[in-house]
């Protein structure tokens, strides 16, 4: 292992800011843009991807001996499939509501390119300990950053957070934000945010 | 008629890229340049037909008859990501420029969520076979349709002087929601 010196913390923190996936790397960003209308759309997809994240890296890592290496993209995403089909059942079952206005997004978390990434780049290489805290940070930070979206589109877009009313009432909601163009507009000036504070940190 | 109209809402009312938001990546990372960007558009358009009239008869003739829809999302990834190989051995061998200049992002069609997000609103919208092959022509001329624009205005903003913060994915955001405000025009269309 070429990077023993990184702690074990370290491993888990780099997944929330330095290697966010979704503004940093730009990975995963279809169902970024398109189930963030509102916080709580933001919220299960985050926790969804996050429970499929970590278990299939759980399980590329427990196999990463076994699968041979001309076949391993192939292995991956058939774990991962598994596992989103777990996910998908289990929305269905229990929040019926919220399965049926992600909709074939659940699916698309199969396809999700961070998801597929980390296997690729880090649960493939590492024992299952590491693997899991990396899974973790990386969810945790597409969690983020999808709860923060959906709340800034929520906000805008229909005035409330989580459903709840917190706009004056004589506001009249900008009905682009919880379009698709908002989800662009709102995801690139964040993207641009992010640009800008990371340069604020490095001069300090 | 209905044809038409499944092909016209794919393609322009509700294109994939911009007003579904699916295959965001390859938009993002192969509209720098007017070549590659046609041609992976068209070696998406081509996964796209095939995979839509493979997955079709895989669910409705084995799937749907033995009760194994649970299978459903193992099995259509399995097929993408053989076709996708396919594609790419077939590139390779027949034009090896085309080849180098997709680089990394041919294998990744596999992971591209236009390709499985079709054969699953196929599936979900119960389309006929023919429907949904070309409702696969109409999403990958979309998705052409989208890349192809972005690729133009990207070229030209090489020479405008974009906010140093906004360089790269920030401006292409924005650009991409000033396209999809100007798609949405096309919602009168039927």
């Amino acid at each position: 292992m070429s990077k023993k010196k990184v702690t074990l913390i370290q491993e888990f923190l780099k997944g929330i800011w330095k290697e966010n996936p979704i503004l940093i790397s730009l990975l995963g960003l279809c169902p970024t843009l398109a189930v963030t209308v509102s916080a709580e759309n933001g919220l299960a997809m985050g926790l969804a991807a996050t429970f499929v994240v970590i278990s299939s890296s759980i399980i590329v890592s427990m196999l990463r001996k076994i699968i041979p290496s001309e076949v391993r993209i192939a292995s991956f995403i058939v774990i991962i499939a598994t596992f989103v089909t777990i996910a998908d059942r289990f929305l269905a079952a229990y929040f019926p509501d919220i399965s049926s206005s992600l909709g074939p997004f659940i699916p698309l978390i199969i396809v999700n390119c961070m998801i597929l990434g980390r296997q690729e780049a880090f649960a493939s290489k590492n024992g299952i300990g590491r693997s899991f805290l990396d899974a973790f940070g990386v969810g945790l930070g597409f969690t983020l950053v999808l709860v923060l979206l959906g709340t800034i589109r929520e906000l805008f877009g229909s005035g409330t957070i989580f459903g709840i009313q917190v706009m004056w009432d004589s506001f009249h909601p900008w009905a682009v934000m919880i379009l698709p163009p908002g989800a662009f507009l709102a995801l690139g000036l964040m993207i641009g945010a992010s640009n800008w504070l990371n340069e604020l940190g490095e001069k300090k | 008629m209905n044809l038409i109209i499944i092909f016209i809402s794919a393609a322009l009312i509700n294109n994939f890229v911009l007003i579904q938001f699916l295959g965001i990546c390859p938009f993002v990372g192969v509209s720098k340049k007017m070549d590659s960007a046609v041609s992976m558009g068209l070696a998406v358009t081509f996964v796209m037909v095939i995979s839509a009239a493979v997955t079709w008869l895989i669910y409705n003739l084995i799937l749907e008859p033995t009760n194994m829809q649970i299978l459903e999302y193992v099995s259509f990834i399995l097929v993408i990501a053989s076709l996708v190989q396919l594609v790419e051995m077939f590139i390779k061998k027949v034009s090896k420029p085309l080849y180098d200049s997709l680089g990394i992002f041919l294998p990744l069609i596999t992971t591209n969520c236009a390709i499985l997000g079709l054969a699953l609103i196929s599936v979900l919208r119960e389309y006929s076979f023919i429907q949904s092959v070309v409702f696969a022509v109409g999403a990958g001329v979309g998705f052409t349709l989208a890349l192809v624009i972005m690729a133009g205005i990207r070229e030209e903003l090489e020479l405008a002087p974009v906010p140093k913060h906004f360089k790269g994915a920030g401006i292409t955001m924005i650009i991409a929601g000033c396209l999809g405000l100007a798609f949405m025009g096309f919602s009168g269309l039927i």
